[in-house]
């Protein structure tokens, strides 16, 4: 007789497989202890983290712990409901208030996460006889918050101008209602929008747009932006959701628009109505990582040398790499490799280095990727010891392709 | 105006090369579990179509369709509300 449980068991043989073939579970790593924002203890070993999304490296700023220590003490630990049940902290419309600002824009939401912002704006802002029209590498939280509304859901090819026209084109009359959905930096390749181009055609076809700038807030433009200000579109741009749980260091999510009446939208998304609010530690450190990004140009020159450093050096190795420097660094994996990919995300584990295990379908194109993300905090002599752990990687896969 | 007929020949030369083992394909074929597709390459499956037919296909429809012919039943109608 099967059960309800029975769904698991051909997940559940995978990943024996995978723990049987490398002795580790990738997928469950436990961090045993934290040691500073760019290192930690994982199975009994110092190792460097580079797969941790924290770009600016502030999870550790000592402004931004003591605000979330003073905001805990005279606050609490949580506000213990939803905003619209419980009431909003000052501190919530106070951040609101910081994003409008450093965006230039009118309005502005905060959420309990990144994902919940996506999920809120998405199912909400289109609707019945809507269409939203996204990049086809977009990320789970787009797909997921496309399936909580009524739109029409159409992709297109990735990063591919040509391809989102053709696709506004066929939709005649419908382009008017459509919501095109890109990211500045895509969170697996590490390559950006070609957001100018993008910008022209949505005002051709007379379409809205939607930039996530989970991995390109604090990384990309002067102040900090994003793809948006390095372009030079802001202005264009009609929404623009993000995340606090990357270049902010804590947890959470927002939207900023052009559009004053994106105000009205929090009474009517279900998202930000029925989860409860950030708890005040996570909105004061926030907010104090708020100003440190807007005014981080240095931090910014680190984190793009070592981007830089690190791309350069395995370029020079000759793996096959996202198509730009970015602070997100995809390693490619042939697909014939026969050391699998595991066992070579294992064998940088060992040598103190934590990278992400990417396995098909989360890659795009189907291949397998061993993902590291950069942090200013990161030192040049860091990012050496990563190249070497890459550099026994790339001799395991020369002998094989040798032999 | 395209025939059932020739929707489902179309369909049957775009699915063809995705299936990982030769299979005579059917109304009655299932995408996924006779084809051998996964949901990612349903979605790339779906734009081709697309362009294929030059017609707009809402991955909406993707929850009610496991075999080509009910595909082909989606894409009829697709087409005539695009002629319309």
């Amino acid at each position: 007789m099967t059960n309800l449980l029975e769904k698991f068991r051909p997940l559940e043989e995978k990943r024996a497989a995978l723990v049987a073939s490398s002795g580790e579970d990738p997928f469950h790593v436990i961090v045993e202890k934290v040691i500073s924002s760019t290192e930690a203890v994982v199975n009994g070993r110092k190792v460097i983290m580079v797969g941790t999304n924290n770009y600016l490296g502030l999870t550790f700023d000592p402004g931004c712990v003591e605000a979330a220590c003073k905001a805990v003490r005279e606050e609490g630990t949580g506000t213990t409901g939803s905003r619209m049940a419980n009431g909003s902290y000052a501190a919530h419309v106070a951040l609101e208030s910081e994003l409008a600002a450093f965006f230039n824009c009118p309005a502005a939401i905060v959420f309990s996460t990144g994902y919940i912002a996506n999920l809120g704006v998405l199912s909400t802002l289109t609707g019945s006889g809507d269409v939203i029209l996204m990049d086809a590498d977009c990320h789970a939280s787009i797909y997921d918050g496309t399936r909580l509304g009524a739109a029409q859901v159409i992709r297109f090819r990735h990063n591919d101008p040509a391809d989102l026209e053709k696709r506004l084109q066929r939709l005649g009359e419908q382009s008017g209602r459509t919501l095109v959905v890109v990211e500045g930096i895509y969170s697996m390749l590490g390559d950006r929008a070609p957001l100018r181009e993008i910008v022209d055609i949505k005002h051709r076809y007379g379409a809205s747009l939607l930039v996530d700038e989970a991995h390109s807030l604090g990384v990309l433009g002067e102040h900090g932006r994003g793809l948006a200000e390095e372009t030079g579109v802001e202005g264009e741009v009609d929404f623009i959701t993000g995340t606090f749980s990357k270049s902010l260091g804590s947890i959470g999510g927002f939207c900023v628009s052009r559009w004053p009446e994106l105000e009205h939208m929090r009474y009517a998304m279900r998202p930000y109505t029925f989860t409860a609010s950030s708890s005040p530690s996570l909105i004061a450190s926030t907010s104090k990582a708020l100003q440190l990004l807007s005014r981080g140009v240095e931090l910014r020159t680190k984190l793009w040398d070592n981007a830089t450093r690190l791309y350069q050096g395995l370029a020079e190795m000759g793996f096959d790499l996202g198509p730009q420097i970015s602070p997100v660094i995809a390693v490619k994996l042939p697909a014939s490799v026969v050391n699998t990919p595991t066992l070579l995300w294992g064998e940088l584990l060992s040598r103190g280095v934590y990278v992400n295990l990417v396995l098909p379908p989360a890659a795009p194109g189907g291949c397998s990727m061993l993902r590291c993300s950069l942090s200013a905090a990161h030192s040049p002599e860091q990012i050496d010891v990563v190249l070497n752990a890459f550099s026994a990687v790339s001799a395991k896969l020369q002998l094989e392709h040798h032999s | 105006m395209h025939s059932r007929e020739e929707i489902l020949d179309q369909l049957y030369e775009l699915i063809g090369p995705h299936s990982e083992q030769p299979i005579v394909l059917s109304e009655q074929t299932r995408m996924m579990d006779d084809v051998g597709l996964d949901s990612m390459k349903v979605m790339e499956l779906v734009m081709q179509i697309e362009d294929s037919f030059d017609v707009s296909v809402p991955l909406n429809i993707l929850p009610d369709v496991n075999t080509i012919g009910e595909f082909a039943s989606h894409l009829e109608t697709l087409l005539q509300d695009a002629d319309s």
